[in-house]
């Protein structure tokens, strides 16, 4: 237990810029067996932080707290606080549809909806009631602009979704995640099945858009988070298969001068 | 350049192994060819039989008209087209709301009490022989209500529809990729309208692939048809409709006359025809079961034409 000192290093210091969210002491088990052990981290607004670590470590889960997605799991229960907005988004209380509309997801793997380019990135404000041709034109137009995919779809609308490349489908797929406006992206290692020049598209739109957003980015890619990232949490397991944040910090320092061994072993390929 | 000892070894067999591996490729891949025709002989020998020996028997008035006395030509069998259509239609009315709904239920909580239970009834109710099902609804239905009926034909093909529909759609549901339902879950839907807006429609043509195989399979039922339907040379819904308009009935009125009367169908007709002495009625029953084919085809073919261009549209 006394590794716990080195976990939790929530405070940045430096320029300090306005805290997003607040992880204190987040637990999630799987029925009896404990996938994260108590993580903290703060998360800064208008930033992308990365979160890094070998497989299995529990990187997914934590991102998947993030907006109540574990709760689809029916062994998995959480412990502990997120913090959105100075408000507990994991309190009993709490609307998950209105969680999730504030905190949107990008997947592993494109996964647009069988429905045409339109539709799909439509899908979202027609939850919330937005059903006026005008509304929703301006709203999908928006969308795809930042996510830089309108000039190769507008004169396509719709077409279905399924008949663009991987990599505009995952661009796709974040313009159907920002449709809803949301103040958080989650991104679930959202290159790792594309090309490296759509990897690059995506890269450089995740530095377009978090100036009006904040982004979490889960990858395994090295170069990656050392690219696009501010800061960078690692995570590993514990004795326990459980997984925890060794270290979390601006991502500069992680990659130049981390304070643990085994980031160091991680970020430069000597393990992992 | 030195050879290995396996290299040694294999080369003093190679003309023998290679000449053998022809062999065998050759005598497997004619046995499955043989063997791949030979099952296709019963399917073409029953199309081309049917054809050959009803075909002669087929004319406009054979589908436009009723049933007729014995010796005298131009009568037809409308009755049993207009009833096996009318009792498939109900019976998909009565069986794919709730085959559907139960499937998703199955599909997304597989391991609760209810889910565990649902499908081993349904594949219970799937060995139920279909004779045992039209005993069943002459039970429920004509001994209660004292007359046989169409409304009666048609529950107890539904019920007979009932397990495919659940079976299939609940495969066809469960091959959707999860990361799709997270998709719309992520954004803030409900459940129903994650399943109702994005799984079903990715579904679909599974779904409806589905459909086909259990409507084809209810078009052909004759036994439970036997104490349910029983049979009708008079049932003409074209001339309901006409009269019921006439006498300024309503729709109910109307579906009312349709369903509360015996009914003729297709294969009912097939086995009264055939089972008379008179070699004129044999004739027709050949030409009743070419109809029919001809009925179960044109569904299917009107259906996976729309699957196509369906699958087609969202391929882009």
């Amino acid at each position: 237990m006394d590794n716990k000192t080195a976990v939790a290093k929530p405070e940045i210091v430096g320029t300090k810029p306005a805290s997003k969210m607040a992880i204190k002491n987040l637990s999630v088990f799987y029925g009896k067996f404990r996938a994260l052990a108590e993580i903290n981290i703060t998360i800064q607004s208008n930033k992308i932080t990365a979160i890094i670590g070998p497989s299995g470590c529990g990187k997914s889960t934590l991102l998947r707290a993030f907006n109540r997605m574990n709760d689809l799991t029916a062994s998995a229960r959480m412990e502990g606080e997120i913090i959105l907005d100075g408000e507990n988004i994991n309190a009993s209380g709490v609307d998950v549809v209105d969680v999730r509309r504030r905190v949107g997801m990008v997947f592993q793997r494109p996964n647009p909806f069988p429905k045409s380019i339109y539709d799909n990135v439509a899908y979202g404000p027609r939850l919330y009631g937005i059903h006026r041709k005008n509304d929703l034109n301006e709203i999908v137009e928006k969308s795809l602009h930042q996510s830089a995919l309108w000039d190769e779809v507008k004169d396509k609308l719709h077409q279905s979704g399924l008949s663009l490349s991987g990599g505009q489908q995952q661009r796709l797929c974040i313009a159907r995640a920002l449709a809803v406006e949301p103040e958080v992206i989650l991104m679930d290692e959202p290159a790792s099945a594309l090309d490296p020049i759509s990897t690059l598209r995506i890269e450089e739109l995740m530095h377009d858009i978090v100036k009006d957003y904040t982004i979490i980015i889960v990858t395994h890619n090295m170069q990656q988070a050392a690219r696009v990232s501010d800061y960078t949490a690692m995570m590993m397991i514990d004795d326990h298969r459980a997984g925890q944040m060794i270290e979390f910090d601006e991502t500069q320092v992680i990659f130049t001068n981390p304070k643990d061994k085994r980031t160091e072993d991680y970020v430069t390929g000597r393990f992992g | 350049m030195t050879t290995t000892r396996f290299q040694q070894l294999i080369s003093r067999n190679q003309a023998a192994l290679s000449a053998r591996r022809k062999i065998v490729n050759a005598v497997m891949l004619s046995l499955t060819g043989a063997l791949t025709l030979l099952a296709l002989v019963p399917l073409f020998w029953i199309i081309g039989y049917v054809f050959y020996k009803g075909g002669s028997s087929i004319n406009l008035a054979f589908f436009i008209k009723l049933p007729g006395p014995l010796g005298v030509a131009g009568f037809g069998v409308l009755n049993a087209i207009e009833g096996t259509l009318v009792m498939t239609l109900l019976a998909c009315v009565f069986a794919i709301p709730p085959g559907v709904l139960a499937a998703f239920y199955a599909a997304r909580y597989p391991n609760t009490p209810l889910g565990i239970v649902l499908r081993f009834s349904t594949d219970v109710l799937s060995g139920v022989p279909s004779i045992v099902v039209g005993l069943f609804v002459y039970a429920l239905v004509v001994k209660a209500q004292g007359h046989f009926s169409a409304f009666a034909g048609g529950l107890a093909i539904a019920i007979l529809m009932l397990p495919t529909i659940i079976r299939t759609t609940e495969e066809m549901l469960k091959l959707v990729p999860p990361t799709l339902r997270e998709g719309s879950l992520a954004l803030g839907a409900a459940e129903w309208k994650t399943s109702l807006s994005v799984v079903f429609p990715a579904a679909l043509n599974g779904i409806i692939t589905g459909f086909l195989l259990s409507i084809s399979r209810a078009a052909g039922e004759t036994a439970p048809l036997l104490f349910t339907a029983l049979g009708n040379e008079h049932y003409d819904v074209w001339q309901m409709i006409v009269s019921g308009i006439a006498q300024k009935q309503n729709v109910f009125q109307i579906l009312n006359r349709i369903l509360d009367q015996p009914a003729d169908s297709l294969p009912l007709t097939l086995w009264k025809y055939a089972s008379q002495p008179y070699p004129e009625r044999v004739q027709q029953s050949w030409a009743v079961a070419l109809v029919l084919m001809i009925l179960v085809l044109l569904i299917e073919i009107i259906a996976r034409v729309w699957v196509e261009s369906r699958k087609r549209a969202l391929q882009g």
